[in-house]
């Protein structure tokens, strides 16, 4: 039994860049337990000289020319932005 | 004419060539449909003006002689495939307003066939979840009803077999990561085919995980499958693990005719809690096949109880990093901040207003499973265990098993909040049967074989070697006609 304590929620939640509030947390805990706990049933398996998958089809990924292929869409790229000034996205500060 | 919605891709395309009904009336009979059935909610974007002139386009093209078979065919678009400029928003709060200056490589291929776009499909969040509960659209109901209660179509592309269920549409595009196909199909008496990994592009395709992410028609019929399921194949340059083999003509392959091939009838599928229903169901469909000559054979894939605890592992440790990228700068929602807010309020803000919980949450394991200390742990594991999951497969067709009948789904379609007071893991279990084929790359398809007592549709599942679509849909031709299933829900809405 796996069990996720409200500091494990918090610093999780700050790595994904979700705000959870302070009240959620608890709830949060026990649901990331019951998930992983679930998820423990995997070290029931013999994996012993077993490959991690990379690739479920064998293939090869293919190679191309470094070179740029496409580009000069500014106003395409920009379009869908929240916040967009003078062809850059805006963001709040981001250095003091 | 009155009731051409209803008709299937096979018989409208034959029809248009013979210039028996135009495009054009094959689309106002859809917009009239989708128009009276706004309390099922499948369509959430309505693009008439688009269908129109794509009809009327079709209906010159097909008078000039160059039609494929998709050309002039009415289809509605998961909310998940990008759409130039008409919003796609896979259900997000967080890419509310995002209208995509490009096309999906998949949509494209449907609209440069001829194709008429009638409107994006509703769908569980990031295709995150079994029954359309967590759209921010709100939810989707099935058609099928046979009490007070509304049902779930499944999910995640529950707004595409609702929309194909109640004649909305011809046909409609899905994405299937874990069965979002394949169960929906089964909970709404439809036909749903998730190809090979690779055959389909995944560009444009709003990511959920990447390794197991593919999209496939759903459809009234398996030979409508198979007709659309080939224009939607196909080598794109622009997806690196898109498979550059020749597509074949899948209905061509549809002979009826599959003696001597060996289906496989694996045991470790036969859970405990299996419905009775659900069980002679299967026996059922084993003997029809038998009947039609092919040889049933019982067989084992040992590893199949830990498909679905993999699948929790890789699923959501795939999206937490493809979500990354709903931050608030490029697209989408961005939350309003405070004074003295920095950029990391800004991305905790937004996302957690962008996100519905079913997203967080799964957002959140994944970056737990990828996180120092437990990459080994979990993720690890979990990619050792899809290999032998994958191996399982490949011995039982290394032995000459041509294809894998098992149950679609654990149940019939169930009730609109009955699993609100569950466990997560408890609305997880919908994918038992499917989510082995995602995670070995494998082609499955979903086709109605019955119905339960209640009178809501059941569905069977053929699993196929891969990049042999055309003998599974062959397989499902024959065990489709004889089944008979012919049922379609009543209209009440």
């Amino acid at each position: 039994m796996s069990e996720i304590d409200l500091e494990t929620a918090r610093k999780v939640a700050h790595l994904a860049r979700i705000a959870v509030p302070e009240d959620n947390l608890p709830a949060l805990a026990q649901e990331l337990s019951q998930i992983l706990t679930f998820m423990e049933e995997l070290n029931e398996v013999d994996v012993e000289g077993v490959e991690p998958m990379t690739s479920v089809t064998p293939m090869r990924l293919k190679r191309r020319k470094d070179a740029v292929t496409d580009g000069d869409m500014q106003p395409k790229i920009l379009s869908n932005a929240p916040d967009a000034r003078e062809g850059f996205f805006a963001v709040p500060k981001v250095v003091e | 004419m009155s009731d051409l919605n209803k008709l299937t891709i096979a018989d409208a395309r034959d029809r248009l060539r013979a210039g028996d009904v135009t495009s054009v009336a094959l689309t106002e009979a859809c917009l009239g449909a989708i128009e009276g059935a706004g309390t099922l909610n499948a369509f959430v974007h309505h693009t008439p003006e688009i269908a129109l002139e794509r009809a009327k386009a079709a209906d010159a093209r097909i008078k000039a002689g160059d039609a494929p078979a998709m050309c002039g065919i009415p289809v509605g678009i998961k909310d998940l495939f990008c759409t130039e400029g008409v919003a796609s928003q896979a259900a997000s709060r967080i890419l509310q307003g995002f209208k995509p200056e490009y096309e999906s490589t998949v949509s494209a291929q449907l609209r440069d066939a001829g194709a008429v776009m009638l409107g994006k499909l509703n769908m569980d969040e990031f295709a995150m979840g079994s029954s359309n509960e967590t759209s921010v659209y709100g939810n989707v109901v099935n058609p099928w009803k046979v009490d007070g209660r509304d049902l779930t179509p499944g999910g995640s592309s529950g707004g595409s077999a609702a929309a194909v269920a109640a004649d909305l549409c011809l046909a409609a595009t899905g994405t299937d990561t874990g069965g979002s196909i394949r169960q929906p199909a089964a909970f709404t008496g439809t036909v749903g085919i998730k190809p090979t990994y690779g055959r389909c592009s995944r560009w444009g395709v709003v990511a959920f995980a990447s390794s197991l992410d593919q999209a496939g028609p759903m459809t009234k019929t398996v030979r409508d499958a198979a007709i659309m399921l080939e224009a939607m194949c196909g080598h794109d340059a622009k997806d690196s693990t898109s498979a550059d083999l020749p597509v074949p003509v899948f209905e061509a392959m549809l002979t009826g005719d599959i003696r001597g091939t060996k289906i496989g009838i694996p045991r470790e599928y036969r859970l405990d809690a299996m419905p009775a229903e659900i069980a002679a169901l299967w026996d059922k469909g084993a003997e029809m096949l038998r009947d039609a000559g092919a040889e049933i054979v019982d067989i084992s894939l040992p590893h199949t109880k830990y498909a679905l605890p993999a699948y929790y592992v890789i699923a959501p440790a795939e999206a937490s990093s493809n979500l990354a990228r709903y931050d608030g700068v490029r697209y989408g929602h961005r939350a309003t901040l405070g004074p003295g807010d920095g950029i990391t309020q800004m991305y905790e803000k937004t996302r957690a207003e962008g996100f519905g919980l079913e997203v967080q949450r799964r957002v959140m394991i994944g970056t737990y499973v990828l996180s120092a200390g437990f990459y080994d742990a979990y993720y690890n594991r979990a990619r050792k265990v899809r290999t032998l999951i994958k191996r399982d497969f490949e011995n039982v067709f290394a032995q000459g098993i041509d294809a894998i009948l098992t149950p679609a789904t654990p149940s019939a379609a169930f009730g609109l909040g009955e699993m609100a007071n569950a466990d997560p893991v408890q609305m997880y279990l919908n994918d038992v049967f499917t989510v082995t084929v995602n995670l070995a790359g494998l082609p499955g398809i979903a086709l109605p074989a019955g119905l339960d007592s209640k009178g809501l549709p059941l569905g069977l599942q053929l699993i196929g070697r891969p990049w042999e679509e055309g003998a599974l849909l062959n397989t499902a031709h024959v065990l489709e006609a004889a089944t008979g299933f012919v049922s379609k829900p009543g209209k009440w809405w």
